[in-house]
């Protein structure tokens, strides 16, 4: 329970155009609050339990992406806000995107919009918690995604 | 012995993806290697594909932040190829949301800023304060951060009586509010021993680095392409760049403030001038030529060049974004600062990476 009560989020901006980001973030000021379900906004990943991506996956981003993913410790959920995150968005025929970001790491919940309002945001990180407490009680664990040796290195 | 410690891409101050190799001495940085392409899309190779008229709607998405300003400038890149002249009253209403867009990006701007040097109250108020701004938006474009209000030949919404209204009502509440955070960011204590004197360039500098927007008026230059570029309406509103001599965070923090003035004082002459009549006129056919088009978005000069080659595709669409201008300021302020500043320095440029690497 304790877990859900006061969840960790870290964003991490994959290949997005701001416009996610800036409505990630304004969940967090006073208008929208979103600390009010306890969350906290945190800058490492050791430390997370909600991982909030927005933006595509390009082929330099892709690394970071996995890097952190594997940092962050089980129980974790992975949350998609944006178009871009859920599928690739406007930009999921352009030669450097991948997609979307379940085509590199699992995803369990999706926020659909270009951009998503901040309700919609807060809709989906409150979906997510309850996600968590289900992969806390069945012990699920996220599979180490792998990463490709000597690129990560240099990049993240 | 120097050390190579890595600033980003995924870093707390950082809203977005930028890695900068800091080669550091004592704490004092040396040395500084960017490294970009974290937020490469290639749209400019996407637009092949696409039709004039939608490649607008990728233009808005180059940049969240500043996404009614990019889809106005090439909605004018665009007409310039067709020659057709765009009613007045839309380019009015393209002047009013561009404006607003302008402060609700400064106002955010402040805002990360305050976050940056640890002042978290403040970052929570400007957050607030910018809310309104965005409601505006919600009211009259139906959207809070992706306008798409310009499309090529004018605009695609309007503004009623109550959207006027509701403007000039939020305008006079938001002013007094800009008022308070400005105290705060030009008196306070700690705010100006953070940033008085920290990464100073000089007028001469400035310019010989090519930099652009509130970095460039920031060192005493006052160019703004809302002055220059032969954009009329900006003539009729009263309109004058703000321009601070000092060349540090705190002149640039200060050019930014003013600028908020300005824009209000711009979106009311605005409103107050907006004339009846047409909001958009038909476009027929394909664009061929060239055209070069620019405009001072929040951060400085953006400027499109569009080729056209007699199809409903364009052949070329060339973007210099006003980050692109100013990431080499910080090889220049950087190397000499203390490793704890280098958070602030480079946000003072307001950087802006998804415009970037586009
Ligand atoms: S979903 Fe839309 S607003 Fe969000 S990153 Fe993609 S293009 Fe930008």
């Amino acid at each position: 329970m304790s877990l859900a009560k006061s969840p960790w989020i870290i964003h991490v901006n994959c290949n997005s155009c701001n416009g996610c980001d800036i409505e990630v973030v304004a969940c967090l000021t006073p208008l929208y609050d979103a600390e009010r379900f306890g969350l906290l906004n945190i800058g490492t990943p050791k430390q997370a339990d909600i991982m909030v991506v927005t933006g595509s996956v390009n082929y330099k981003s892709v690394n970071v992406l996995k890097n952190i993913y594997n940092q962050i410790p089980d129980p974790k959920v992975v949350l998609a806000v944006g178009a871009c995150a859920s599928t690739g968005g406007i930009f999921h025929d352009c030669y450097n995107v991948i997609g979307g970001v379940d085509q590199i790491i699992p995803v369990d919940a999706y926020v659909p919009g270009c951009c998503p309002k901040p309700e919609a945001i807060i809709d989906g990180v409150v979906a997510a918690l309850s996600i968590l407490e289900n992969k806390k009680k069945g012990n699920i664990r996220g599979k180490e995604v792998k990463l490709k040796g000597k690129e990560v290195a240099s990049n993240a | 012995m120097t050390t190579i410690i890595p600033f980003g891409p995924q870093h707390p101050v950082l809203p977005e993806p930028v890695s900068l190799k800091l080669e550091i001495d004592n704490d004092v940085v040396v040395g500084v290697l960017p490294s970009l392409g974290y937020v490469h899309r290639g749209l400019e190779k996407f637009i092949d594909t696409k039709d004039y008229n939608q490649t607008l709607y990728i233009c808005e998405r180059i940049c969240g932040i500043c996404s009614a300003l990019h889809g106005v400038t090439y909605a004018r890149a665009v007409e310039k190829l067709f020659d057709v002249e765009v009613p007045e009253r839309a380019q009015y209403l393209r002047v009013i949301w561009g404006e607003l867009n302008r402060i609700h990006s400064h106002l955010l701007w402040l805002g990360l800023f305050a976050d940056g040097f640890g002042f978290e109250s403040l970052f929570y108020e400007c957050w607030k304060y910018r809310e309104s701004v965005l409601d505006i938006m919600e009211m009259t474009v139906g959207n809070r951060v992706i306008h798409s209000m310009a499309k090529v030949g004018g605009t695609s919404k309007d503004l009623s009586k109550e959207h006027i209204d509701l403007i000039l009502k939020t305008l006079d509440t938001l002013e007094p509010k800009i008022k308070d955070i400005e105290k705060v960011f030009v008196n306070n204590y700690t705010v100006k021993k953070r940033l008085v004197g920290l990464a100073t360039m000089s007028k001469q500098l400035a310019y010989e680095a090519g930099t652009a927007g509130p970095t460039l008026r920031g060192s005493g230059n006052a160019i703004d392409v809302r002055e220059t570029e032969d954009w009329d309406i900006y003539r009729d509103l009263d309109f004058k760049p703000v321009v601070e001599k000092d060349g540090d965070c705190y002149a640039r923090t200060k050019v930014r403030i003013g600028e908020l003035y300005e824009s209000i004082k711009l979106v009311r002459n605005a409103i107050s001038k907006l004339p009846n009549g047409e909001i958009a006129v038909p476009i027929k056919g394909s664009p061929t030529g060239e055209a070069i088009m620019r405009c001072e978005m929040p951060r400085g000069e953006v400027v499109y060049y569009v080729k056209g080659k007699g199809t409903k595709n364009l052949e070329r669409l060339k973007i210099r974004t006003p980050t692109f201008a100013n990431i080499p300021s910080l090889l220049l302020t950087l190397p000499g600062a203390k490793l704890a500043d280098v958070p602030i320095i480079v946000l003072t440029i307001d950087p802006c990476i998804s415009c970037t690497e586009r």
